[in-house]
């Protein structure tokens, strides 16, 4: 300890800000975060700018974008409104690729959590049932599940998270082994707390932000997946979603083009900026890759 | 000897996993709202009453339900998957007709994502801020962003209107009356577009990695050594910096296997592929559950002798695991 105090101390700033400070300096993060947001909004109040009934058949089948002013964004093989189903169907999309990530995460933490804080043969027991899920592809297994139990949104974000969970897991285990060993836990076990307290209370703050990113990807995977499985048909037909609209639309894809890509462009926007942000807050949490 | 015993044990909890499988198949029939043995029957399908007490009589369906688990296991053992009520054949037989095209698919789609994905690396890892890192920057995001099913049907929009190179379904042409070797060529020619779009997802992955680990290789002692001795260029590329390089790419590419085998679901659907994806999804659509938990069991035993072969490749290309022995 030196005696000479510095001549201006630099003002102290907490971590979470000192992250949103790097965070807004990265220009892809940024963009990824309006990108979103703009998405977000779209499929949020967009039905209220152009409402309408997605199922219902509007103009002649296969119009291309741009040449009918009532139907802006063409139509599809039945003649149904695109705009309308792109702007519907965005819902189930998000909302089941944000449920299944939050189940993927109680899941995942849950499990990778006790699994890292005890040790010993439980956390054998559970990284062995980690592997084993690892092993299940996970898309056969997502359709198994929404097979045997009837299709439905909910049982696609419970298909889609139960498949998901191992790598939260491993991530949260190995977190929880390396913060127990800290100085602040063994400083919480010796004032008398006990291990639920020491677990969610002391360790999983100081391990969010690797979780929090890791949650994000895992959104943008889960978006994949919820696309993929409607795309075979077998989420709820009575739900539009884009990749229902890319299924149904494949077999006229060489007269119309314009059914199937429009909603591949939502996709891929949707999980290229949920990727950014997942990318931009990796960096602003690691202090050591924000050189790169 | 440490290898034989290691493979063994690795054998050992493979054979674990599968069994794991099972009888997770098993708790999902019971699990599954209705009957057991009409979720077995399959749902849609017109069972009679006959055909139900076949089915009660074969897994015990009245009996514990521990026995009926072990009355399960056994069957299995024994290679009875159970039947397929819609095609009335055996699930296994139906399997094994399918197994050939999903390897056949999803191996073409690994080495074209490995090789590409390798060679655009080290090219990009010699100008970390060149033109090629660019590119890999691109082929990154769409390999993760884009959804597989979607630049498979992009890529039949280029190819079966735009530029009619490649043939956009199925294995084989309809019209197809060859020999072996133009039965060969007519499926390579098939296999083209369906692999290279699996392939991208896997490429996008293949390449960050291998630009990464190239470039943290080219920084080593040894490479600055072999350049400090006067070899070539490629030498010191290919021979001193990619080996070392390459042992990421292996662990990663067995990690990927049971992702290839989803993504291989998708395009097998996109491309009218014939394999046990197609399979897999028929049977979704005709409730054929035998069918489905033979397919799910078949693609897990797939991944463990995929990570198998792994494992043992990532000791013949890293020696010091060989002799380490944990």
């Amino acid at each position: 300890m030196s005696l000479v105090q510095p001549a201006a101390a630099p003002e102290a700033i907490s971590p979470l800000r000192e992250a949103w400070i790097v965070y807004r300096r990265n220009r892809p993060a940024m963009f990824g975060t309006l990108l979103l947001a703009v998405i977000v909004a779209f499929v949020l109040y967009g039905t209220f700018l152009y409402a309408g009934d997605p199922y219902e058949i509007v103009w002649a089948p296969q119009t291309p974008p741009g040449t009918e002013a009532s139907v802006p964004l063409g139509t599809d093989y039945l003649g149904r409104d695109m705009l309308r189903g792109l702007l519907k169907g965005g819902g189930p999309t998000l909302s089941v690729g944000a449920a299944a990530a939050i189940i993927t995460l109680l899941i995942g933490v849950s499990l990778g959590g006790i699994a890292g804080y005890f040790g010993g043969w439980l956390d054998d027991l559970l990284m062995r049932v980690t592997e084993f899920f690892q092993v299940l592809p996970a898309l056969l297994f997502a359709m198994v599940v929404i097979t045997l139990f009837s299709p439905s949104p909910i049982t696609t974000a419970i298909a889609i998270g139960v498949v998901l969970w191992p790598q939260t897991a491993r991530l949260t285990r190995a977190e929880f082994l390396k913060i127990r060993e800290l100085e602040y836990v063994t400083a919480a076990r010796s004032i008398g707390a006990r291990n639920g307290r020491i677990m969610w209370r002391v360790i999983l703050p100081n391990a969010l932000p690797p979780l929090i990113v890791s949650a994000t990807l895992t959104v943008g995977v889960a978006v994949l997946f919820q696309a993929g499985l409607s795309f075979l048909g077998l989420d709820d037909p009575n739900t539009m979603s884009w990749g229902l609209m890319i299924g149904t639309n494949r077999q006229y894809v060489l007269d119309a083009w314009w059914p199937v890509t429009l909603p591949g462009v939502a996709i891929f926007l949707t999980v290229f900026a949920v990727s950014l942000v997942g990318d931009g807050l990796n960096d602003a949490f690691n202090p050591k890759l924000r050189e790169r | 000897m440490g290898s034989i015993a290691y493979i063994a044990r690795r054998l050992v909890y493979g054979v674990i996993l599968l069994i794991g499988v099972l009888v997770l198949n098993f708790f999902l029939i019971h699990a599954a709202p209705g009957d057991p043995a009409e979720t077995i029957a399959g749902a849609m399908g017109g069972a009679t009453a006959e055909m139900m007490a076949d089915i009660r009589a074969a897994y015990g369906l009245d009996k514990p339900l521990l026995t009926q688990l072990a009355i399960y296991l056994g069957r299995v053992a024994h290679g009875d998957f159970g039947m397929s009520y819609y095609f009335d054949q055996p699930v296994i037989s139906l399997i094994a007709a399918r197994v050939g095209p999903t390897v056949l698919l999803v191996l073409a789609a690994q080495l074209i994502a490995i090789t590409l994905g390798v060679a655009m690396g080290v090219l990009a890892a010699r100008k970390p801020q060149g033109l090629m890192s660019g590119f890999v920057a691109v082929v990154s995001t769409i390999g993760y962003a884009a959804p597989v099913f979607w630049t498979g049907i992009l890529l039949i929009i280029l190819f079966a209107s735009i530029i009619p190179i490649f043939p956009v379904s199925g294995m084989t042409g309809a019209r197809f009356s060859g020999g072996s070797a133009a039965y060969v060529v007519e499926v390579l020619y098939h296999l083209a577009l369906p692999a290279f779009t699996l392939a991208i997802i896997f490429l996008a992955q293949y390449s960050r990695l291998s630009r990464a680990s190239m470039i943290d290789v080219l920084g080593a002692d040894y490479v600055r050594t072999a350049r400090a001795k006067g070899l070539g260029e490629g030498k010191v590329v290919f021979k001193h910096a990619l080996r070392n390089a390459v042992l990421p790419i292996i662990t990663v590419a067995g990690i990927q296997f049971g992702n290839l085998i989803s993504g291989a679901l998708l395009v097998e659907s996109v491309f009218n592929w014939p394999g046990m994806g197609r399979l897999a999804f028929d049977s979704v659509l005709r409730r054929d559950y035998p069918m489905l938990l033979g397919i799910l069991f078949f693609a897990a035993l797939m991944v463990v002798v995929a990570n198998l072969l792994t494992d043992l490749s990532y000791r013949i290309a890293d020696p010091r695991i060989r002799t380490g022995g944990r």
